[in-house]
């Protein structure tokens, strides 16, 4: 009954516009890092474009009814992935996130999304009403919430965050009625104090000195004040790639990884900024569309789920750059430096490009 | 298939997620725009302030030159130790390395750091004033890992050694905060500025404006690139009236005794020498004053920080008997062949005086008063004058008020009055304490300068200059109060006879030089509060001569005080000869056209020579250093 589906369906405008984005990402980090000991560092991120593009082909063949298939199997590596990291998880920067997997240090919690992408599409195309009943969003709450404390446990506060809109956007599509929203959203303001208590020490600093940035000029709040410099100082037309005072001079923190929107953003002005935004909304709404056109809502659900995190990365990493968010560590996604991140970017494009290429399957 | 394809799709819900995606970007551009249109002015500004940063070019402080050019003061090249505090989380991680490297305690670097805290953060603060060879090999070799160090090129002051003419030349210290205060800017924390003598007096002429180097630097603050350059301006130097080798002699001669000498031109007012001891090393001070080392000079009973030949203020002893004389001349208040038959003690007011003779000096006039220097006669002359005649007198000659020298904190010294003691003391004068002033006890006191300027300005018939150490082309200040030339002949061939007619300084006399002076022992206490006391060292006399040469138009006049040197004519009058006979022997050359201006190093502690200590000080500043005539070295 399968009609073949291949390469061709591909949507070649979203790998475009990833690649723009990739593009840029590249550009800035061997900006950013070409005069100091980094240097070179952009060659290997453009190494993990073409490993994640290899992973990107592998996933969008599997058909995704088969990996949802797999869903319940799947959850349950996911969270024996999360309980070994903790177990014999290798520490970089004082929090447990890595284990050797293929010669490399891939990062758990990257795979974990992807997991938890699949496991709550199964999920909610389950759910076969149009009004989502309260068992079953609390089912989609304990389904998230277990690999979500665990990661929390690495510590991974942004990461662990990153799977709430992935339920919620999942819950929403699925008929998320209006007064469990405001229930769910009154528990957890509830529980904002009781989870303020449980927060780290460096993490409970990022967040008073997000609110009181003037009381630590030097800890996080001086790393807000130097990206918002950067960003300021950078003008309508920028100051030119490699010529930022606050890139080149390494004021900008992680300028490569987290930050290098502000580093960006220095460099090419508010235009190289309103290009690179205008990517990330179309890449998003190119995602939406896909999922319109889904061939079920197992498809639309994991398309959405990949928009959902996409969508959530690009709202905090930016928000944080200009200073309306603490920093959380979260990386700007198909820029930022790092292996795992565009690794897993990649092969969520693979899903939905899984999904695309079956729309018209029956 | 283990669940089923449900092809209903929420549509409207995605479309609600569309609308969400576009308002959020939409928010962040406004996030952007607001920060990079509305208020990029101010983030571009607070860019620059990040990467700039403006390292001083310490301009050199104007050397001190004698009156033949040789340097008096100068300067040498040193490294100080910056900390950059730009990055405070860096400079909590290195300071153990920082103090282990630098030697220096851990607990000191921390006060350092806390005391500047009231300081901008880009503001470095150095922690190490004289940087030693290993200091910068150490922090070259851990540029990397420590790069919060940086050295800064300074130059220190270098003064010549053991205290020589340290008193006269003062000494530089950090700016205190009043003085940032009141200098209009011109000041800033961490200046070095003269603290005393002609380093405090001529502070705005020495110090140049210092420079400033703009660099871009990096977050650690390494330097990336330079700006512009604001060249540093050197202070200018100053030419003294000093004579070193007078200096020399001076020094030398008083030995290191408590006391001090004053050597005058009195023509001009020029002070050739101006020495004092004990003195501070004011090398010592160039760095930073260790908090015990300034303790104990201040504590030391000897006083080593009183400039004794402007601000000791002592009985004058015998000395003011010229003025005595001068005063009773002038006066014609007593005739001038007034004598006295001394029997070596008299009677006033029912209390005995005593002459320093035992025996007495026999009939004695003026003449024979001043050579034996008899205190009977000016017991008599001073009942005859009265204290106010003598107050008036001595008081146009320049006692009992400042000379005007260009030396802060001169002071002004006492003759007293019936005015002054009832508006000091509330009390009537007694006329006893007439006949004390009269020989220069009592209340009266006087500084080594004023007796200099006196004794000179009457030599020189009533014509007192301002005394200076500036050279300058102008003429100097001076007071007129002339003397009569019968009164001049009179005094001056008194004080010639001390010398040369079997005086009380017969044994200073000098060959083929008309040297004049007068002695004095000077008690520092009563006699009735020595025997109370006992015979102690502290209460020994002072000991006072002042020469001067020739007896009319006199070239030089020096002022000697030995603090408890017992006997002036033993003491302090050898010391003045050989100034003096210096000073003759130099002119004796020069007529000969046999003078080279020679740089005899003073030493007394085996240090580099100035040739070896200015080639260390190389490479020298561009400084308009004066061309200094047949300089050797």
């Amino acid at each position: 009954m399968k009609q073949s589906a291949g390469i061709r369906d591909y949507d070649w405008w979203l790998l475009a516009i990833a690649f723009a984005i990739c593009g840029m990402g590249v550009l800035e980090i061997h900006s950013a890092t070409h005069s100091s000991h980094l240097a070179g560092m952009h060659w290997r991120q453009f190494i993990w474009i073409i490993v994640g593009l290899v992973f990107m082909l592998v996933l969008s063949r599997i058909d995704y009814h088969v990996i949802l298939d797999q869903a319940p199997l799947l959850y349950l590596l996911g969270v024996v992935a999360l309980v070994a990291v903790l177990a014999v998880g290798h520490s970089r920067f004082g929090a447990k996130r890595w284990i050797p997997i293929l010669g490399a240090f891939l990062q758990v919690s990257e795979l974990v999304k992807l997991i938890i992408i699949i496991v709550l599409a199964r999920f909610f195309s389950e759910v076969r009403t149009d009004r989502l009943m309260l068992a079953d969003l609390a089912k989609a709450a304990v389904l998230t919430g277990l690999p979500l404390g665990l990661i929390l446990l690495q510590p991974d506060l942004g990461t662990a965050l990153v799977l709430v809109p992935l339920a919620v956007v999942g819950a929403f599509l699925a008929g998320l009625q209006w007064k469990h929203a405001i229930v769910v959203i009154a528990l957890g303001a509830m529980m904002l104090p009781v989870g303020w208590h449980f927060l780290k020490p460096y993490q409970k600093e990022r967040v008073t000195t997000f609110l009181r940035p003037e009381e630590d000029p030097k800890g996080s709040g001086y790393q807000l004040l130097q990206s918002k410099i950067a960003v300021g100082s950078g003008g309508f037309w920028g100051k030119g790639i490699g010529k930022g005072s606050q890139n080149q001079g390494g004021f900008v923190p992680v300028r490569y990884s987290d930050f290098i929107l502000a580093a960006l953003a220095e460099e090419l002005g508010f235009a190289g900024v309103f290009v690179t935004l205008s990517l990330y909304m179309v890449l998003l709404l190119r995602l939406v569309r896909n999922a319109q056109r889904a061939n079920d809502r197992a498809g639309m659900y994991v398309v959405m789920g990949v928009a959902a995190i996409l969508g959530f990365h690009v709202l905090v990493n930016v928000a944080m750059v200009i200073g309306y968010m603490p920093v959380t560590g979260i990386p700007l996604p198909l820029m930022s430096y790092g292996g795992s991140a565009t690794l897993f970017v990649f092969m969520s494009l693979g899903l939905v490009m899984n999904v695309r290429i079956r729309r018209f399957v029956n | 298939m283990r669940f089923e394809r449900d092809q209903k799709l929420p549509q409207v819900r995605l479309a609600i997620v569309s609308y969400v995606i576009v308002g959020m970007i939409a928010l962040l551009l406004v996030g952007f725009w607001k920060l990079q249109i509305i208020e990029s002015d101010h983030y571009a500004q607070l860019a620059e302030r990040n990467r700039i940063r403006s390292i001083p070019i310490i301009a050199p402080r104007g050397r001190m030159l004698d009156r033949e050019g040789r340097f008096l003061v100068d300067n040498y090249s040193s490294f100080s130790v910056l900390l950059l505090r730009d990055d405070p989380q860096q400079v909590e991680r290195n300071l153990p390395q920082i103090a282990e490297g630098l030697g220096m305690p851990l607990e000191d670097l921390q006060q350092q750091l806390e005391a500047a805290k009231i300081l901008p953060r880009f503001q470095p603060i150095v922690i190490k004033p004289e940087a030693s060879k290993a200091d910068i090999d150490f922090i070259e070799t851990h540029r990397t890992d420590i790069p919060v160090l940086e050295m800064l090129m300074a130059y220190r002051r270098r003064y010549l050694p053991d205290g020589f003419m340290a008193h006269a030349s003062g000494y530089v210290g950090e700016v205190s905060a009043q003085q940032v205060e009141s200098s209009n800017g011109r000041n800033r924390p961490g200046d070095l500025v003269g603290k005393t003598g002609l380093e405090r007096q001529y502070n705005d002429l020495l110090m140049g404006t210092d420079g400033m180097r703009r660099v871009i630097v990096n977050s650690v603050g390494r330097e990336m690139g330079r700006l512009d350059e604001k060249e540093a301006v050197p202070g200018k130097p100053i030419q003294l009236t000093i004579d070193y080798d007078l200096q020399v002699a001076a020094e030398q001669s008083l030995a290191g005794r408590k006391g001090a000498v004053v050597a005058l031109d009195p023509r001009t007012g020029e002070v050739l020498a101006l020495a004092s001891r004990p003195a501070p090393d004011p090398n010592q001070f160039a760095v930073r004053v260790p908090r015990e080392e300034w303790k104990r000079l201040n504590e030391d009973p000897d006083r080593p920080l009183l400039n004794r030949a402007i601000q000791a203020q002592l009985a004058p002893g015998s000395v003011f008997k010229i003025i005595m004389a001068t005063a009773m001349l002038e006066s014609k208040a007593i005739p001038e062949d007034f004598s006295v038959f001394c029997t070596g003690v008299t009677d006033f007011y029912g209390r005995a005086f005593h002459c320093w003779q035992k025996h007495g000096h026999g009939q004695v006039s003026l003449h024979r008063a001043v050579v034996q220097s008899c205190d009977v006669f000016f017991y008599n002359v001073g009942k005859r004058l009265g204290i106010d005649r003598i107050s008036y007198y001595a008081l146009q000659m320049g006692l009992g008020r400042k000379t005007g020298i260009d030396l802060p904190a001169e002071e002004s010294g006492l003759i007293p009055s019936e005015e002054w003691k009832q508006r000091v003391f509330h009390q009537k004068w007694y006329p006893g304490e007439t006949i004390s002033v009269s020989v220069g006890q009592g209340a009266v006191t006087a500084t080594p300068l004023q007796l200099a300027r006196a004794i000179g300005g009457i030599a020189m018939g009533g014509i007192f200059k301002q005394p200076h150490l500036l050279m300058t082309t102008g003429t100097p200040p001076e007071q007129d109060f002339s003397l009569s030339e019968e009164t001049t002949e009179k005094v001056t061939q008194a004080m010639f006879g001390v010398v040369n007619e079997g005086g009380t300084a017969a044994g200073v006399r000098l060959e083929g030089v008309e040297l004049c002076g007068k002695t004095g022992s000077a008690q520092v206490i009563s006699a009735e509060g020595l025997k109370r006391a006992g015979r102690q060292r502290r209460f020994s006399d002072n000991a006072w001569f002042v020469g001067y040469a020739p007896r009319r138009k006199p070239e030089i006049v020096v002022a000697v005080l030995v603090e408890e040197g017992e006997h002036g004519a033993s003491a302090a009058a050898p010391v003045a000869r050989d100034v003096i006979k210096a000073y003759y022997e130099k002119k004796a050359k020069r007529s000969q056209k046999q003078y080279t201006v020679e740089y005899k190093r003073y030493e007394i502690n085996p240090e580099p020579t100035v040739a070896e200590a200015q080639a260390a000080a190389r490479p020298a500043p561009r400084s308009q250093e004066p061309a200094a005539a047949n300089r050797e070295r």
